[in-house]
């Protein structure tokens, strides 16, 4: 591996772990689309900064496009506020119109210069390596490879000083609230963090694969785990591997090493929504294939248990009224009836089904639950 | 003249529902008489809206079938009116009034057609019925929670149905508002139609109702509320002495009910209504 | 200057085609819009827009023609599918419906970047064309472009106003709906295909990025004009249009400017007008509103004051100063703006310099006034 290959992933990997950090809190808090509208939005903070110190590797780019994250933040609230626009709606107008007027502002101003929008929403990682971060004429590597690395520490340091605000506030924020922590500044502290780790990945990933690396890994880690530090600490571990895996897929497939690196995400996504355990489709489907059989036997005695000893129960408690009355098939109603058989349930003399003691207990069970 | 043996309106039959894996309706057999004003009580998640909207075709069941008035709900449709939770509907939904009772004739209107001034005649005259005719062109945000029970009602009425399925009608409304749709539906009941209700308050079933289901995932007992409605079927729906006092610390909105439930001369005297019911 | 813009619009065909398709988009997106906004759904068009990127990609891939037809084919079938893998999410398991959307609309682009590199790489083809559909380019609609559009935007729109009662009772109660024997989720599944139809119409004029904004955009400015699903409809399509025509004519005056960014910026406009001034829910009407409120309020706890300070004597008209009345408000500052207002109504009177006393139509309005604050 050459010290370039090395570094790109990296640098990769450093902003999968940085994006993963602010993202869980961003999903369990139900604001992933915040991502989106933030990550696009900062262009605008990034345009605005350019034009005052006309220098794309300026630190006051970092800070005017955080500024505008919480910006976008706040005017989606303050919309929100005024109840004539419902949240979902103010998102989707508030970041549209500071991204435009980014938009406008480069290719008016700025149409000759390094700073064209694909660059910010698509990202070219192959190109970090070159943009080196030298002092007194020392080589200390991808300047991107700095600038992540700073970001991420910022995101551990808030989250590890935080860490119990940032759940009490995340799973309940009246009682956060009422004890005496502030909501609103973890809100708007967290939002922050989302801002300054997107426009630090910008020009390594662009903005749309900030999205998914922020969001797609906490979901995915959301599937396999019920505690938040191991959703934070796996989450981080399946931005990594997506980072790695997007990297050399792009690598032999010759395109695009962001674009793989999202699909990457997905492809973990995937796996986990089909075959996690417990909450994975896979295991679903089974346990509706054995509940159903369950469900059937319960069903059965039940339904004997109901009519036991009551006028009709010569005709409900026959084998062929099952497949009509219970809307089974006669193949499924007779398999039913030999499991039940077979396990001691009820009894079959001729067609007419009767319950056992068992199956007399295995009902009233079912009925108390 | 409603006669209670003649004819079933709704048969219900073996009706299981499951949620996922969770049953929420274990084999329930009901027979509902032509012409009974019947009330569906039973604990919080007892089933009883799962109950009507399986009979209304809006939830699968597992196991069993129903039949509204001999026939598939399919089949028999028109013959049905319904009124679902009043919560169940964005009330900031940008229609007015009238809009939403002439939405109870789209099903005989059918495809692609659109209301025209017959529909619209027939709306303001069950808005008037409800007593809302004056605020036909409101827009729907602006109304009370009583005056929205009261268009759900209307829009009912429009269906012209011979069959009602009203869930939680009285659902946080104000005491003239119930008054009137207590009276609506004796109203409807005289004129021969059968009506199904969700209902929360045990203290008025008597006084309201003439036929009662009791439900906690089983049926209970259904049957004329002076038969149905004893202490011991209430025990057995909202879970006997002990289990009961237990389940009322589970849930608190079971708490105001549970001690007029168990009031046994409240039960036993069967209250005024039954004896003031209109025999027609 | 405006003559001139006319006929710029009739006879520059450039600004034309542009102008044309521009209003089209705002047409068609203003109308499905309403619905979407209507039904919570405003992020779905930001979801369905990024989404359609690898089905442009793949249609390319498959058929090696740019034809705008296929491609559009190609996005509207990944959009769809999209959205059908956001419900299925949000469906089958416990993930939110706002990371459901996140997730797919930034999975699906990344797959549309994937391709597109690989598109660019291959011997046969350029990528040019295809790029387009990211961030849009309304300069290169040809008439025939327009044509297309207008043709599918309009059986998308008649659609519509055919199931006009039937997609109003989806929105508005669909458990009602089912009751009725309607088909709601072969209906819904309809109304999210048109909406996916009318994102994709869009996406060469506005580009992915921006498309969310015509979907909600022109939506939520009309829901502050009007309280009826039609009014909203109406002037939804109304508001688009404007902002795609407008947003065509000023990139088109100015050097350098990019057209959908410009009519995102025109119906951002809009939506700041109508929030702030329309009738009944506009903020500034809510603020006269609430000023006024707040007048009658004031004026009548000074009326009350003096009310109460006459009662302790004999006479209810007995005077006391405005030092006193000062004393007893909270808003000292107000008290001779009141008994200014109240004197003009004939309720109070001004005794001698600075003492003020009830008139007899002022002990009535007194008595009315504290009969109904009690």
């Amino acid at each position: 591996m050459s010290s370039e290959v090395l570094e790109i992933q990296l640098i990769a990997i450093v902003v999968a772990v940085a994006c993963a950090l602010p993202g869980v809190f961003l999903v369990l808090r139900r604001m992933a689309m915040m991502s989106d509208a933030i990550s696009h939005a900062i262009l605008l903070g990034i345009a605005l900064a350019f034009f005052v110190t006309a220098d794309l590797t300026s630190p006051l780019l970092i800070i005017a496009a955080a500024a505008t994250g919480v910006l976008t933040v706040s005017l989606v609230e303050l919309l929100n506020r005024t109840r004539l626009i419902r949240e979902d709606a103010a998102i989707g107008i508030t970041f549209p119109a500071l991204f435009s007027v980014g938009v406008i502002l480069i290719a008016r101003y700025a149409g000759d210069v390094h700073l064209d929008t694909d660059t910010v929403l698509l990202g070219e990682l192959a190109l970090a390596p070159f943009n080196r971060f030298e002092f007194f004429g020392y080589d200390f590597g991808p300047r991107s490879l700095w600038v992540m690395a700073a970001i991420l520490c910022i995101n551990v340091v808030f989250i590890a000083f935080c860490y119990k605000e940032l759940k009490l506030v995340t799973f309940d924020a009246n009682l956060a609230a009422t004890l005496g922590f502030s909501p609103a500044l973890i809100h708007y502290g967290l939002m922050a963090l989302v801002s300054v780790t997107a426009v630090g990945a910008f020009d390594a990933v662009g903005s749309i694969l900030v999205v998914a690396l922020m969001i797609v890994p906490p979901i995915t880690a959301y599937l396999l785990t019920n505690r938040l530090s191991r959703m934070i600490v796996l989450s981080g571990l399946i931005g990594v591997a997506s980072a790695v895996g997007g990297y050399w897929f792009a690598h032999y497939q010759d395109a695009s090493i962001a674009g793989s690196m999202g699909l990457m995400t997905g492809v973990f996504f995937a796996l986990a929504f089909l075959f996690a355990p417990n909450r994975g489709i896979v295991a679903i489907a089974r346990r509706r294939a054995s509940q159903r059989w369950e469900f059937a036997q319960t069903m059965l005695t039940i339904h004997l248990f109901s009519h036991e000893g009551l006028p009709e129960a010569e005709r409900e408690a026959h084998v062929n009224h099952l497949s009509s009355h219970l809307h089974w098939e006669p193949d499924f109603a007779q398999q039913v009836v030999r499991n039940a058989e077979r396990r001691g349930f009820v009894r079959n003399r001729a067609g007419r089904l009767d319950l056992t003691h068992q199956g007399r207990e295995m009902a009233q069970l079912a009925l108390v639950k | 003249m409603a006669n209670h043996s003649d004819a079933l309106a709704i048969e219900v039959e073996d009706l299981t529902v499951a949620y996922r894996d969770q049953p929420v309706l274990w084999d329930v057999d009901l027979n509902v008489p032509v012409g009974v004003l019947m009330a569906i009580v039973g604990p919080n998640g007892a089933g009883k809206t799962t109950l009507i909207k399986v009979i209304l075709g809006l939830v699968r069941s597992a196991a069993g079938r129903v039949s509204i008035y001999g026939q598939s709900y399919s089949a028999q449709r028109r013959l049905v009116g319904y009124v679902p939770q009043r919560g169940s509907v964005d009330w900031d939904f940008p229609t007015s009034v009238l809009d939403v009772v002439m939405m109870g004739r789209y099903g005989a209107l059918g495809w692609i057609r659109r209301p025209g001034s017959r529909e619209r005649k027939l709306a303001l005259e069950a808005l008037e019925k409800v007593g809302m005719q004056d605020l036909a062109h409101r827009q729907i945000s602006q109304l009370s929670g009583g005056q929205q029970q009261r268009v759900f009602l209307a829009r009912a009425l429009v269906q012209d149905a011979q069959i009602y399925f009203m869930d939680e009608p009285f659902q946080g409304v104000d005491a003239t508002t119930e008054r009137a749709i207590v009276e609506l539906l004796q109203e409807l009941r005289a004129a021969g139609k059968t009506l199904v209700v969700v209902h929360h308050d045990l203290q008025t079933v008597v006084d309201y109702f003439d036929w009662v289901t009791l439900l906690n995932v089983r049926r209970i007992a259904s049957g004329p509320v002076k038969d149905v409605f004893t202490e011991k079927n209430l025990r057995l729906t909202y879970g006997g002495r002990i289990a009961f006092l237990s389940r009322s610390g589970d849930e608190p909105a079971e708490t105001q009910i549970a001690p007029h439930v168990i009031e046994p001369e409240e039960v036993e005297n069967g209250g005024t209504g039954i004896g003031e019911r209109p025999i027609l | 200057m405006v003559l001139e813009l006319g006929r710029d619009l009739f006879f520059d065909y450039t600004l034309r085609t542009v102008a044309l398709g521009s209003a089209t988009l705002g047409v068609v997106s203003g109308a499905l819009g309403a619905y979407a906004v209507l039904r919570k759904q405003s992020l779905l068009g930001d979801a369905i827009s990024h989404a359609t990127l690898p089905g442009v990609a793949m249609a390319f891939l498959l058929t090696q023609s740019k034809a705008p037809l296929i491609l559009v084919i190609g996005a509207a079938i990944a959009g769809w599918i999209a959205t059908l893998l956001v419900i299925s999410i949000v469906n089958n398991t416990r993930i939110k419906e706002d990371s459901a959307l996140g997730l797919v609309l930034s999975v699906f682009f990344s797959g549309g970047l994937v391709l597109l590199t690989v598109i660019q790489k291959m011997p046969t083809a350029k990528q040019s064309g295809l790029d387009t559909f990211l961030f849009g380019q309304a300069a290169a609609l040809l008439e025939r472009d327009v044509i297309t559009m207008a043709s599918i935007g309009g059986v998308t729109i008649i659609i519509m106003l055919l199931l006009w009662k039937e997609f109003k009772l989806l929105c508005f109660d669909t458990s009602f709906g089912a009751s009725l024997g309607f088909p709601m989720a072969i209906l819904d599944v309809l109304l999210i295909t048109l909406l996916v139809i009318a994102i994709v119409l869009g996406l060469q004029t506005v580009g992915v990025v921006l498309m969310s904004a015509m979907v909600v955009a022109p939506a939520a400015a009309a829901r502050q004009w009007t309280n009826r699903l039609g009014g909203m409809v109406a002037l939804s399509v109304l508001f688009g249009a404007i902002a795609g025509v407008s947003g065509a004519v000023i990139s088109s005056s100015a050097v350098q400017v990019p057209t959908g960014p410009t009519i995102v910026l025109s119906i951002s406009a809009i939506v700041l007008l109508s929030i702030t001034l329309a009738p009944n829910r506009g903020l500034v009407w809510n603020w006269i509103r609430s000023q006024r409120e707040r007048r009658k309020l004031r004026i009548e706890v000074v009326l009350n004051d003096l009310y109460t300070l006459a009662s302790q004597h004999e006479d209810p008209r007995h005077s006391h100063s405005t030092a006193v009345l000062e004393a007893m408000s909270a808003h000292r500052s107000n008290v001779r703006h009141s008994l200014r207002e109240l004197a003009s109504r004939g309720w109070v009177e001004n005794v001698n310099s600075d003492e003020w006393a009830l008139t007899s139509e002022g002990v009535i309005q007194a008595r009315y006034v504290a009969g109904r604050g009690r």
